[in-house]
């Protein structure tokens, strides 16, 4: 018994020289990629990572809670661990603005079929979603029937819709810009009004208007499915994706694409990220439009690269209810990432005078 | 004048023992030194980069503006208020669950006693988010509490219990009450039960007993029971963020929100250290009135 342990111990040690050894000079190490929790990094897993890291024998160590600050805190320290991060456009911009970002080489990775808005020198757009005002069906109709929610104007009026509100925490991104619409403000003239201090005020007040029917503030998409599965809220602002799984669960919600916020997110890679060649070559795996095609099977979140549409086997009424479908780009409004990178910091301090109250 | 032989062999003892001393002291620090380095490490070092930080700009240059900002916004002056209000309220709801349970725990006998601490200690070895989101469960508005109050008419609709100041403190009283049992309890158990006879035998009565002896007595464990939750409180991040529902707004989460949002390490920074700087004067401030000293060495 003893000596058979003895054994396979040192069987086990030789194969771990023998491994790492061979780890040194043949294969690759494995890069990490990091993304969000709950049904997004689920869906990119099914979608885009397992078959890429298949098919390019690129192995990958997937993990967890991908932050920019935590990128920046990683670049800052020189202790960079991770090789692709899943940022949203505008942390993007603001990471790479601080110098965080490694520039991505567009020889290796090949955008020429992509949305020409959907990509910058710091980031590959991953997927187009919508800031969307969702309710409960049960309390307010299906969207579309005569009596749903059909903007933010309803989204603020209480009396014809009774009932609580959920609104983003601690984070002012995506927030400003449905206030000043139910203020009036067409959404073309949305950030011209919030460049400056009396209209970020403006749609601040708007939102202390609201505040006493804001039950709950969210802070992660997940967050946002929770709220609506449990019933804890009966209208909420959030991720249209997000929506769409929590009713695939049972939750009774439903969205509407009007007056929406346009944005998409993006993978950005670590300044001095371990593995940037085997990442790049990576990023330019996922980044084909035969594994997009197949994100709208698991997150109704749209592909950024067009040719994504032409080989998707997604049946039609899938595909028309993305974001990036050119039925509902229309009724969106774009997220002005330039308006982010000026304002930001100055708002999110008036955004946190606002919860704080 | 001649020393006599007495005098001179006791100060050759003295210096015997002078140097005896000496070498004492020296071995003593020897041994404590890890101890010291490894605190150098872990508290000085950090926390004097973090004091830098606080002083430093995003270009690098000494500048104010981090504490500036805190001047300028209203939001930074209400979430120290409001850290430092939960942190109170919990301490006070803990010490009045406390008492009587570290009482009833003292006064069992022993055999007995281990049973019930496992109770106060089981959740201890919880997870804390495990806990937290618990008590979401229970508390919200579809949840167990309020389906249960409403089936049985206590109410005929959802009460709000959390993602607010309510629940927060619902959670983290429960969370914290461990830190003020536990030494309450060791207080209590070294108070002779044959005073409170004493009291008695001399005719006090037992409200009488108890206010002159036994809480005299267990009041060092209960000021550093409450030291504890207090200061754990302040810096509570998980609990607020899950329960308060973004309503109850905490130094912890500001300091994150700043940090996820706008990577502004001296932003950060400079909340930790006014959170720091709050904290010593509060603390200075409870030690005039209690000698912690006395409550956390157990000197008399």
């Amino acid at each position: 018994m003893i000596n058979n342990l003895k054994k396979d111990a040192r069987g086990l040690f030789i194969g771990s020289v023998v491994a790492l050894l061979c780890s040194g000079s043949v294969a690759a190490e494995p890069i990490t990629v990091v993304s969000w929790g709950g049904s997004y990094g689920a869906a990119q897993d099914n979608a885009l990572f397992n078959d890429a890291s298949k098919n390019s024998g690129i192995e990958i160590n997937r993990e967890s809670g991908a932050s920019m600050s935590k990128t920046c805190l990683q670049v800052e320290s020189n202790s960079v661990s991770w090789d692709l991060v899943v940022t949203g456009s505008g942390g993007a911009a603001a990471a790479a603005a601080k110098g965080c970002l490694e520039k991505i080489d567009y020889s290796v990775v090949d955008v020429s079929d992509f949305y020409p808005n959907l990509y910058t020198d710091y980031c590959v757009g991953s997927d187009v979603f919508a800031t969307v005002m969702a309710w409960n069906t049960d309390k307010y109709g299906e969207p579309g029937s005569a009596n749903a929610p059909k903007s933010w104007a309803d989204f603020w009026d209480v009396e014809k819709f009774p009932g609580t509100r959920s609104y983003r925490a601690n984070n002012v991104d995506g927030a400003l810009e449905p206030a000043l619409m139910a203020d009036g403000v067409p959404a073309d003239k949305v950030y011209e009004v919030l460049s400056t201090r009396a209209g970020i005020e403006r749609a601040i007040n708007k939102i202390r208007e609201l505040k006493p029917h804001i039950a709950v503030f969210w802070e992660s998409g997940a967050m946002q499915a929770q709220l609506m599965k449990d019933g804890e809220v009966d209208m909420i602002t959030g991720w249209n994706g997000r929506f769409d799984n929590a009713k695939k669960d049972g939750a009774k919600v439903g969205y509407t694409f009007n007056q929406a916020l346009l944005d998409y997110d993006c993978f950005a890679m670590p300044k001095g990220a371990p593995n940037k060649e085997t990442a790049m070559k990576f990023l330019a795996e996922i980044s084909k439009a035969e594994y997009q095609a197949n994100l709208p099977f698991h997150i109704t979140y749209g592909p950024t690269n067009k040719m994504a549409y032409e080989v998707t086997t997604a049946p039609k009424e899938l595909l028309e209810a993305l974001p990036s479908h050119p039925k509902n780009v229309p009724l969106m409004m774009p997220v002005n990432l330039d308006w982010y990178a000026n304002h930001r910091a100055e708002a999110l301090e008036l955004y946190m005078e606002l919860l704080s109250e | 004048m001649p020393v006599s032989p007495d005098i001179e062999r006791s100060m050759l003892n003295g210096q015997e023992l002078k140097s005896q001393k000496k070498r004492e002291e020296w071995v003593l620090l020897g041994l404590s030194l890890p101890a010291i380095f490894v605190i150098a490490l872990v508290v000085i070092l950090p926390v004097g980069w973090l004091f830098y930080l606080s002083f430093v700009d995003g270009h690098g240059s000494f500048s104010l503006e981090h504490y500036q900002k805190m001047v300028e916004y209203k939001s930074y002056a209400r979430v120290f208020i409001a850290t430092f209000k939960v942190s109170a309220l919990t301490t006070l709801i803990c010490i009045v669950l406390g008492y009587p349970i570290a009482y009833f725990l003292a006064a069992l006998p022993s055999r007995w006693s281990g049973i019930f601490m496992l109770a106060v200690l089981l959740p201890f070895w919880t997870s804390l988010l495990v806990r937290t989101y618990a008590w979401l469960v229970l508390l919200q508005r579809k949840g167990l509490l309020n389906d249960l109050a409403i089936q049985i008419g206590l109410w005929d609709s959802p009460v709000k219990l959390v993602h607010n100041m309510t629940g927060t403190l619902i959670g983290m009283a429960h969370i914290m009450l461990p830190f003020l049992v536990l030494p309450l309890y060791g207080a209590m158990k070294k108070i002779e039960p044959d005073m409170m006879q004493a009291a008695s035998n001399l005719g006090a009565s037992p409200v009488r007993a108890f206010g002159s002896i036994y809480l005299p007595l267990s009041i060092s464990g209960l000021a550093a029971g409450s030291l504890i939750v207090f200061v754990l409180c302040l810096g509570f991040y998980v609990t607020p963020a899950v329960l308060g529902g973004g309503r109850v707004v905490m130094v912890a989460t500001q300091i994150t929100a700043i940090l996820e949002h706008q990577f502004n390490w001296g932003a950060a920074s400079a909340l930790g250290v006014v959170l720091l700087l709050a904290t010593v004067l509060v603390l200075y401030l409870a030690g005039r009135f209690f000698k912690f000293d006395t409550a956390l060495f157990g000197k008399r």
